[in-house]
């Protein structure tokens, strides 16, 4: 078995270059540890080859997950081999990579990977002449036309077997006395290891070199002498003098091996960013893409197949058919009602859902491989990163509007940790369209259909995604500049039909796998406490397990104005889908059928519950955990059970002390008086203050810890 | 000194010194802005921040709080 590493720059056509010479057989999983996924797959043709796809990054310094994964895997894991893609249209920055590459003492060869882009911009490249000046050889290859890349592959696996190794940069001749000076120091510490790189290491005082070394205290020292000195000879940091000669070393490559034959003032690329990020038409265009992603995914074509497979294929046929079929075995009524309403309704839930997401996913994966995403987030970000989210949140929430499902998974376009779990924490705050049968429900039976009760909620939705932004950015879980933003706007390119449905179908096949489970099993968990009494025979709605739950919790609900059984139990209904709430009122009422906005009982409701009940029922409903489909995106997404928790918990704590103040507070100024509930919203509300204004937390800069979080990715 | 952030629109400047000491120099400096090297600034996003800025042959846009930090010439 021969294991082969993909490294190289993001935007580089690693990923396309993965997909072409890998065959289906992938495997997307995540490194141990931290969300950086990981791909692996086996070679076309020859399954005994691994094709490791590492992270895209730009350098081998520990400071983000991705970094600090590839390097763990090029250092200690040990590939047999690694075939560096180097983008021929962005070469000098590529090659900075590269010369780390280099350093890791394994055979390499370089791909040169888009030279079609480099020719029709006249970029002329030597590959033979740099594959001699950099030891190794050099490929040209196009992997969104499959060219070259097989060829890529031979010749590393060739490389292999004939032992040959990449050679090391070689710096100017005071850093490479240094780190003889410092290998002579080290070298019984390194023992067989790779002395130049731990030398190079050591002289950037990186800590994790420093930990597996374990070097005495007396040869530590001597060292720091040598750094020292150094540094106050060249007046600059070891850590900046490395960078400056790798991009030396970098620069007189390039200067020998390629020639920019070109006077084009402007790219193609450049061109079209002259609109698309031009100061006043950025905007209006991001808006009118906005707008299509909307119109294709949640209004038209996403919702169309969405609701035919709700409403058809797990609304009519499938039943239709399992129900047939089950009573033609003559099967018993409490299974059947499982397997229908319990198991059927159940994966009908998550499968609903997949249609409207595969849409959404194709315009999302569309605006990433062209490079539009990242100009997204260049218009953007201004706006988000002041409640501590990323330029790229406007998507997830604009999605959300439809449904938080596909809302949540669209935040994985954001690198950065902080940002992304930010996001997908408030996502679900802005109603989605499930949430809507609830806000005519309210608004009609209460408050005589006012559209300012609609308003209200998109302006509830967003008031709590911006405070929860001020007030979770300033604590020690979101501390810290969220990510640095230094990024790079990658030049456009059509993306290839292929590479956007691998794209597509990765994070589609994701969501099945992983929130299937948990919405098949709460589905049914909730299924199974609504239809059965404590004797675990089947019952109606009213006398079930749930319903005693219901009233065991209400007087939870009871400062919040609707301490009433009803109310709880639909509130926990709503987690299977948000539109639950009205029909569960609807049973509980007495009626087996209602309308979508519960129009039957509204005089019910009307008797039962004051305006302001009314109201903090509805918030209640709105910014509370979302439903188990989004719960299970919600987990996918953090890849952590200890984060979903969390998620739901804050969620959950938000909306009950949103309507607690709404409750309380409404209470007081009609002249309910002030009660010890007021005085609980009072103290609420001094500590909301409190927590919007406090000083933020800062994590202290520790010099060089060489901890792998301290940047995220960018 | 003039920094980066001060830089107009579509002048070419060289980088004289990064300031600071920590991960967010570093990452700079990874991605190509190393004494010596010319910045073209490109433009300035529609809302004021961050700029955009061409070096060694890409796009590049960081916030003009770093680009506060890095000295040019």
């Amino acid at each position: 078995m021969t294991t082969i590493a993909l490294a190289g720059n993001p935007n580089s056509g690693k990923t396309t270059m993965f997909n072409d010479i890998t065959g289906s057989s992938q495997y997307v999983g995540n490194w141990p540890g931290v969300t950086v996924e990981k791909k692996e797959g086996r070679l076309k043709g020859n399954k005994d080859i691994v094709i490791q796809d590492l992270p895209g990054i730009y350098s081998l310094s520990p400071y983000s997950p991705e970094e600090a994964v590839a390097r763990n895997y090029l250092f200690n894991e040990r590939p047999d081999l690694v075939i560096d893609i180097v983008d021929a249209s962005n070469i000098e920055r590529n090659l900075y990579l590269t010369s780390q590459l280099l350093e890791a003492d394994l055979p390499m060869a370089v791909a040169l990977n888009m030279i079609d882009a480099a020719k029709k911009r006249n970029i002329k490249i030597d590959a033979n002449r740099l594959g001699e000046l950099l030891g190794c050889p050099v490929i040209e290859t196009s992997a969104i036309k499959s060219q070259g890349t097989r060829e890529a592959v031979a010749r590393a696996i060739e490389l292999a077997s004939s032992g040959d190794r990449a050679k090391p940069p070689v710096f100017s001749d005071g850093l490479e006395r240094v780190l003889r000076e410092i290998s002579d120091l080290i070298r019984d510490a390194v023992g067989d290891g790779n002395l130049r790189w731990y030398a190079i290491q050591v002289f950037e005082r990186d800590a994790e070199a420093a930990k597996t070394l374990k070097l005495s205290a007396d040869i530590a020292g001597e060292i720091e002498k040598r750094i020292a000195a150094f540094e106050a000879e060249a007046d600059d940091d070891s850590e900046s003098i490395v960078t400056n000669e790798r991009y030396l070393f970098v620069e007189k490559l390039v200067s020998e091996t390629v020639v920019f034959d070109t006077n084009e003032k402007l790219t193609p690329s450049d061109k079209i960013d002259r609109i698309v990020t031009n100061r006043i038409l950025a905007l209006p265009i991001f808006l009118a893409v906005m707008f299509l992603v909307y119109f294709l995914s949640i209004s038209t074509v996403g919702t169309l197949l969405t609701d035919w497979v709700n409403d058809v294929l797990f609304g009519e046929w499938v039943p239709g058919v399992v129900k047939s079929a089950l009573v033609a075995i003559g099967c018993a009524d409490w299974l059947q009602r499982l397997i229908l309403d319990g198991i059927v309704a159940g994966v009908g839930a998550v499968l609903g859902f997949v249609p409207q997401m595969m849409v959404l996913f194709l315009c999302l994966a569309f605006l990433e491989d062209c490079g539009y995403m990242a100009r997204i987030a260049f218009i953007m970000d201004r706006i988000f990163r002041r409640f501590g989210l990323s330029g790229k949140s406007f998507i997830p929430i604009l999605i959300g509007t439809g449904c938080g499902v596909p809302g949540i998974m669209a935040s994985r376009t954001i690198e950065s940790d902080a940002d992304r779990r930010m996001t997908v924490i408030t996502t679900t705050f802005i109603p989605c369209g499930a949430k809507l049968p609830i806000i005519a429900l309210i608004s009609g039976a209460l408050f005589s259909n006012s559209a300012l009760i609609g308003y209200s909620a998109y302006v509830a939705g967003i008031a709590a995604i911006i405070v929860s932004g001020i007030v979770l950015k300033k604590t020690k879980l979101f501390a810290g500049e969220a990510s640095p933003f230094v990024m790079e706007l990658p030049a456009y390119h059509l993306p290839t039909v292929k590479g956007v449905l691998v794209h597509m179908w990765d994070r589609a096949k994701a969501f099945i796998k992983k929130a299937g489970t948990i919405i098949l099993l709460a589905t049914i968990g909730v299924w199974f406490l609504s239809s059965f009494d404590w004797h675990l025979r089947m019952t109606a709605t009213e006398d079930s397990i749930l319903a005693d739950i219901g009233r065991a919790i209400a007087p939870v609900f009871s400062p919040l104005g609707w301490g009433e059984w009803k109310a709880a139990v639909a509130a926990i209904t709503g987690l299977i889908a948000k539109e639950n709430v009205v029909g569960t009122f609807g049973i509980l009422y007495g009626y087996e059928e209602v309308a979508e906005t519960g129009v039957e009982y509204w005089g019910q409701l009307q008797a039962a519950f004051t305006k302001l009940a009314g109201y903090s029922l509805l918030i209640f409903n709105l910014l509370c955990a979302p439903c188990f489909a989004a719960i299970g995106a919600v987990r996918r997404e953090m890849m952590s059970a200890k984060w979903t928790w969390f998620a739901i918990g804050y969620q959950t704590a938000l909306a009950y002390a949103a309507s607690l103040m709404i409750y309380q507070f409404g209470s007081l100024f009609s002249g309910g008086g002030f009660t010890a509930g007021t005085a609980v919203a009072c103290v609420l509300l001094a500590l909301l203050l409190f927590l919007l204004f406090k000083r933020p937390y800062r994590a202290k800069i520790e010099a060089r810890a060489g901890d792998p979080r301290r940047i995220d990715a960018v | 000194m003039r920094t980066l952030s001060s830089v107009k629109t579509g002048e070419v400047v060289t980088v004289q010194k990064l300031r600071g000491d920590s991960a967010l120099k570093k990452r700079i400096m990874d991605m190509g802005i190393t004494k010596g090297t010319e910045v073209f600034i490109r433009k300035v996003a529609p809302l004021g921040d961050p700029v955009e800025i061409n070096v060694r042959g890409y796009e590049l846009s960081l916030r003009k709080v770093y680009a506060d930090e890095i000295e040019v010439i």
